[in-house]
């Protein structure tokens, strides 16, 4: 019988129970929300199971919401299941001020450049990562570009050459 | 009966620089006709990094052909060249890197930004984009355009040419040229 998204969050909810919340299906694809300090158990779970098999990391991303208050950042990881052909969305979320969420690198070795990245633009700190380092970006950064904390246009830059753009010169 | 090689009289011949000649000599200042040779024979180094490069390949090609103005060979490696073009967006994490290859060059040197980004950052007024490379090295012309056609950046040649033709031969030697360097870091 087809793995459908039916079975699979049957699955789940037999062994998480209310550990995962915030279930949607959107254009088909199954999504849940699960709590930061549980995150390697269910994709544990999700990779060894059986029937389920998510053996592959198709995506790890990071999202700001501002609006949630204590649970800012959000982690989103994309399993694919090889052999039937089906994919999750699993999200966690974790606070601004302490952003740790423990790395993925242990179970998919594709996990360590995205991880990289996700902390690069978000500052998302993956706990037990082999080399948490920026990717991306210029080493010398000390901030987090894609978190929504920036206004459009910082007149403070000192980077910006304003004289080329009939604002006055900040460059002698 | 006209001979079997006909002669191309369409020559456009430089200009002989001023000075005194006579009988079989002609007597004129050394860093004119070093300038007359080195503007004539530049050798560029195309440092592409998007559409800009494209509009200096059409440059480079059959259509516009660089070549007619004796710039026609490039070099890529920055130890034989006397002109670095920098055609494109530079991003912050390559500014080191354009940097190297400016100090790769041999003196005498010069650099033309091609398009708005090389020369301004451009449209891309964001935290990953170097915001004019003469942040990192000095500039001797600005192409505008976004990209500009062939014809704007053989008009940036031909000033570089300009400029190399009348650059006295003790200009890389002065102070001002050295302050110029040390407000980059370059010794």
């Amino acid at each position: 019988m087809a793995l459908t998204n039916e079975i699979i969050k049957n699955r789940l909810n037999e062994k998480f129970g209310e550990q995962l919340t915030e279930w949607e299906e959107q254009y088909g694809l199954l999504t849940c929300t699960m709590p930061a300090a549980a995150n390697l158990k269910v994709l544990q779970f999700l990779y060894d199971d059986e029937q389920l098999r998510f053996r592959f990391m198709t995506d790890l991303a990071g999202v700001h919401y501002p609006d949630r208050k204590g649970e800012e950042l959000c982690v989103v990881y994309h399993l694919h299941n090889m052999a039937d052909g089906i994919r999750i969305r699993l999200k966690t979320y974790v606070p601004v001020a302490k952003p740790d969420v423990f790395t993925a690198t242990q179970l998919f070795a594709a996990a360590n450049w995205m991880e990289r990245e996700t902390y690069d633009f978000y500052g998302i700190n993956f706990v037990g990562h082999p080399d948490l380092r920026r990717i991306l970006n210029v080493d010398e950064m000390d901030y987090f570009p894609m978190r929504k904390e920036y206004a459009l246009e910082d007149p403070t830059r000192t980077d910006k050459d304003d004289e080329m753009f009939g604002r006055g010169g900040t460059i002698v | 009966m006209s001979r079997p090689v006909q002669y191309n009289t369409n020559v456009k011949l430089a200009e002989m620089p001023e000075g005194y000649s006579g009988e079989g000599f002609m007597a004129t200042s050394f860093d004119k006709i070093v300038g007359l040779a080195r503007s004539n024979s530049l050798w560029p180094l195309p440092f592409a990094t998007s559409c800009c490069g494209i509009e200096f390949m059409a440059t480079m090609g059959s259509h516009y052909d660089l070549g007619r103005f004796g710039a026609e060979r490039m070099g890529f490696t920055p130890r034989q060249c006397d002109v670095l073009l920098v055609a494109g967006t530079i991003a912050k994490k390559m500014g080191p890197i354009l940097r190297q290859v400016y100090l790769q060059m041999a003196e005498p040197r010069w650099v033309i930004a091609i398009g708005a980004c090389a020369s301004s950052g451009g449209i891309f007024d964001t935290y990953s984009v170097l915001q004019g490379i003469d942040q990192v090295i000095p500039v001797d012309v600005y192409v505008s355009g976004c990209p500009p056609r062939p014809e704007a950046i053989l008009e940036g040649i031909l000033h570089v040419q300009n400029l190399v033709h009348n650059e006295s031969l003790r200009r890389r030697n002065s102070d001002h040229y050295k302050a110029l360097l040390e407000s980059y870091g370059i010794q």
